[in-house]
């Protein structure tokens, strides 16, 4: 590692210097641990920027100032934690209906309502993917260390505008807060790869059609409130126009889009790293902090001469099927270590079922919510 | 002014019961717009929730139509974001209700939105139910027997928390359109509080009429008129004028360090730091990481402490490896430092997890201790409590040989503004001393 650069950083700073370089320019946020590092940066660095941060009178002000800053066109984020993400979860719903870009940051801790406000958790992974009501798709990514929390983030942007909709940063109390040797050439995202541009600025006649699709999973274009076309925005059912509608027609037509246009296109949302052994049988699956352990049971497996594939989703909604299902050729057995008492390797479970192999591989949870990571050693008496 | 906009309705009729004042107020709006003669471009038109809420459908303005309660926020947001923008915000007393928060802490920041309130004392949507506005006494369909509840006085409660423009009147009242108007064009957060008539359920209820809706807010005390007109700085332009100066300074970017010492260490070394709040554990902790990088290790840094900062444990738990650390935690340290019982209790798993392969290096008046480490222990002497963990950290570093004792100065000097880097090196020069030799 010598000679080159280097720095010794937390995940926090690098998910406001991953906002920053995004364009964010638009911050509302409630203190709460462990995700004020992200607002206190934010309400810092913003104003340098040209941009606004605020901390709201409360978690549905914050988000709610994100969604009206976001329709005028600005880049929005808000961060917050488990108990934050309770009162966001109304607005997540107007964020999809409404079909908002909007970056939210949940920094899990342990356990239901206040929990361990500084404890390390990963309960939240199912309450993102259905923390609202009617059950419409988000996007969500994990990064398991500050160099990921950088990328991810500007990843985040980058998906918050193509698909117009909320788009989860999901880390936890460890991955926010531990600081970590980061190789500066490593990072791999930058400003300059920043191009996409969904808001309209074509100058014209005032018959701009606010929800206007030619195909359900077509993306409408966003002109900003202010901009130069007139435009509606509602959470409520709506027509083309944004006016509400009972035509069942367009009803469904609304509601089919909001899922089909993310669902037609996974292949732009999935990352995973994978590192695929031939001839294993047993295939570790893992996101987050957990990740981290992941890999070292892995390393140190390996070492003792087992054959063992692992895989590190980075994109955990909508759920990399493709990646996952290809890494589960020839598995027999699948290791799903979580700071929860199994929530992703349901999905894990659902994928197996329908492998093609046969036997259909086992899937093994591994769960910890004491507030103590799990350790390497606990993966690997699973991997066997 | 040449009128250019000759009315901001557009060409769908009003969905309202016959006989309610909404159509009333709007119709009021469209008249105020008209006389300012704004671009529409320029205004938009924030919805709450009720039937007050399909109000925005009905102008030839942007509009935005949100979740109950809340109309307040977006508003707000988009004022921040865009202060250009005229912000109006229909709402009513129930989203008065559900939003309250919103509304006082509108008003505290004196945001540049102006919000009607189309107040007629109950929930005409979703079947007459009392709202925070009926009066008491009320017969709504959720106080059949007279509502027991006393009514807000959303005017003066919002005067009182700061709004610049505050206005109470009734749908009737003739001069409403150059109200509105002068609500618009007032810099900071106005209100109007228009009292009105529900056609299908409150009038029905309480035999209220456009005359005994005036004997009433008599009879309640709460006069009429402007409550409240001042000059304050609006926010959105108050916080632009305060960050001005902001604009352009170096924005947070990489630290970037350039390994330039040398070190021997061969294999990853587990230490752990159990000290109490006010030794500065966390940022020595740091130092001593970023002494590590800058020669050629990894490291990583994570930290216990309880809510309440300034008492109780501080723990940092500090991995340093010449390859990449992926598990951050510690299950048997290699090096521990007992700086405080504190600290000591809550990292007790770890401690009972020394071996004769790891040491203890611990402060004198902490022993004796059960434990199987190798114990050295630290003469800390007149070491003050905030240079306690730096000083034990230090002769740590010289006793165990991690890396340069210059890679952590170099640290200190980076990490530290220069008059107290230059404390804290003289206060480590020593610190080899308090571990005695023999």
């Amino acid at each position: 590692m010598r000679s080159e650069f280097v720095e010794f950083v937390d995940g926090s700073q690098a998910i406001a210097r991953g906002a920053l370089a995004a364009g964010c320019n638009f911050f509302a946020g409630y203190p709460i641990t462990p995700a004020s590092p992200i607002l206190h940066h934010m309400i810092r660095e913003l104003p340098k920027v040209g941009g606004v941060a605020i901390q709201g009178e409360d978690e549905i002000s914050s988000i709610g100032m994100c969604i009206g800053a976001a329709m005028t066109g600005a880049k929005s984020m808000t961060a917050t934690s488990g108990p934050g993400m309770s009162l966001y979860s109304e607005n997540i719903g107007l964020a999809i209906m409404g079909e908002v870009p909007l970056v939210i940051v949940d920094v899990m801790r342990l356990g239901p309502a206040t929990g361990g406000a500084t404890t390390v958790g990963q309960g939240d992974v199912q309450f993102v993917r259905w923390g609202t009501s009617g059950g419409y798709p988000i996007i969500a990514l994990c990064p398991t260390n500050p160099r990921e929390c950088y990328d991810l983030t500007i990843q985040s942007f980058k998906l918050a505008e193509r698909f117009r909709c909320p788009v989860f940063l999901l880390t936890d109390r460890e991955v926010v807060a531990t600081m970590s040797t980061i190789k500066i050439a490593e990072y791999q995202e930058t400003a300059q790869s920043h191009d996409q541009a969904p808001i309209v600025e074509k100058s014209g006649d005032d018959a701009f059609v606010p929800y206007g699709i030619n195909s359900p999973a077509e993306i409408p274009h966003l002109s900003p409130i202010g901009g130069p076309h007139l435009t509606r925005f509602t959470g409520s059912t709506h027509d083309e126009l944004g006016f509400l509608t009972k035509d069942p027609d367009k009803v469904a037509r609304l509601n089919q889009h909001l899922a089909a246009k993310i669902e037609a296109r996974r292949d732009e949302i999935e990352s995973v790293f994978s590192d695929l052994q031939q001839g294993a049988t047993t295939l570790v699956v893992s996101y987050g902090i957990t990740a981290r352990s992941a890999i070292e049971a892995v390393h140190i497996a390996r070492q003792q001469g087992k054959k063992v594939s692992y895989l590190v989703v980075y994109s955990l909604w909508p759920v990399p099927e493709n990646a996952i299902t290809r890494a589960l050729n020839g598995i027999e057995r699948v290791v799903v270590p979580e700071l929860n008492l199994g929530q992703y390797c349901l999905e894990l479970k659902r994928l197996a079922n329908s492998a093609s192999s046969s036997p259909r591989p086992d899937v093994i949870g591994v769960h910890r919510v004491d507030g103590e990571l799990i350790s390497p050693q606990q993966i690997l008496e699973a991997i066997r | 002014m040449k009128a250019e906009y000759v009315t901001y309705r557009n060409e769908s009729p009003y969905p309202f019961c016959p006989g309610c004042s909404h159509t009333l107020i709007l119709d009021r709006l469209n008249a105020a717009l008209g006389k300012l003669q704004l671009d529409p471009h320029k205004v938009v038109i924030v919805t709450d929730i009720g039937c007050s809420g399909l109000s925005d459908q009905y102008f030839k303005t942007n509009a935005f139509h949100g979740l109950h309660g809340r109309a307040i926020t977006y508003a707000s947001g988009m004022k921040l974001a865009n202060p250009e923008l005229k912000v109006i915000v229909i709402m009513g007393d129930g989203g008065c209700g559900i939003g309250g928060h919103h509304l006082l802490s509108a008003a505290r920041r004196n945001i540049g939105i102006s919000v009607l309130v189309l107040n007629n004392f109950n929930y005409g949507m979703t079947g007459g139910q009392h709202s925070v506005t009926t009066p008491h006494g009320g017969i709504t369909s959720t106080t059949r027997l007279g509502n027991l509840e006393r009514p807000l006085d959303i005017a003066r409660t919002v005067a009182a928390n700061g709004a610049s423009y505050v206005v109470r009147t009734t749908a009737f009242d003739k001069e409403l359109p150059n109200l509105i108007a002068e609500a618009i064009l007032h810099e900071g957060f106005s209100l109007l509080d228009i009292w009105e008539l529900c056609a299908a359920y409150y009038v029905p209820n309480n035999t209220l009429n456009r005359r005994t809706l005036e004997d009433l807010i008599t009879r309640l005390e709460m006069r009429t008129g402007v409550i409240q007109k001042e000059e304050r700085d609006e926010y959105a332009r108050a916080y632009r004028k305060q960050t001005a100066l902001q604009i352009g300074k170096p924005t947070l970017r990489s630290k970037s360090l350039e390994p330039h010492f040398k070190t021997g260490l061969d294999h990853p070394i587990r230490i752990v730091i159990a000290g109490a709040a006010g030794q500065k554990v966390v940022s020595t902790a740091a130092l001593l990481g970023t002494g590590a990088v800058l020669s050629g290790l990894y490291a990583t840094r994570r930290d216990d402490y309880p809510v309440t900062v300034m008492t109780g444990h501080s723990v940092s738990e500090v991995i340093l490896s010449p390859e990449e650390i992926f598990y951050t935690g510690i299950e048997q340290p290699d090096l521990f430092l007992g700086l405080a019982p504190e600290g000591m209790k809550f990292s007790r798993r770890q401690f009972a997890a020394l071996t004769e392969r790891s040491t203890l290096y611990i402060r004198r008046d902490l022993l004796p201790i059960e434990t199987r480490a190798r114990t050295i222990p630290l003469d800390m002497g007149r070491v003050s409590k905030k240079e306690a963990a730096i000083v034990a950290v230090a002769a740590m570093l010289h006793h165990a040989d991690l890396y340069p004792m210059p890679a952590l100065q170099e640290a200190i000097r980076l990490k530290q503004r220069p008059e107290i880097a230059g404390e804290t090196v003289r206060a480590i020069e020593n610190s080899s001393k308090v571990i005695a030799f023999g």
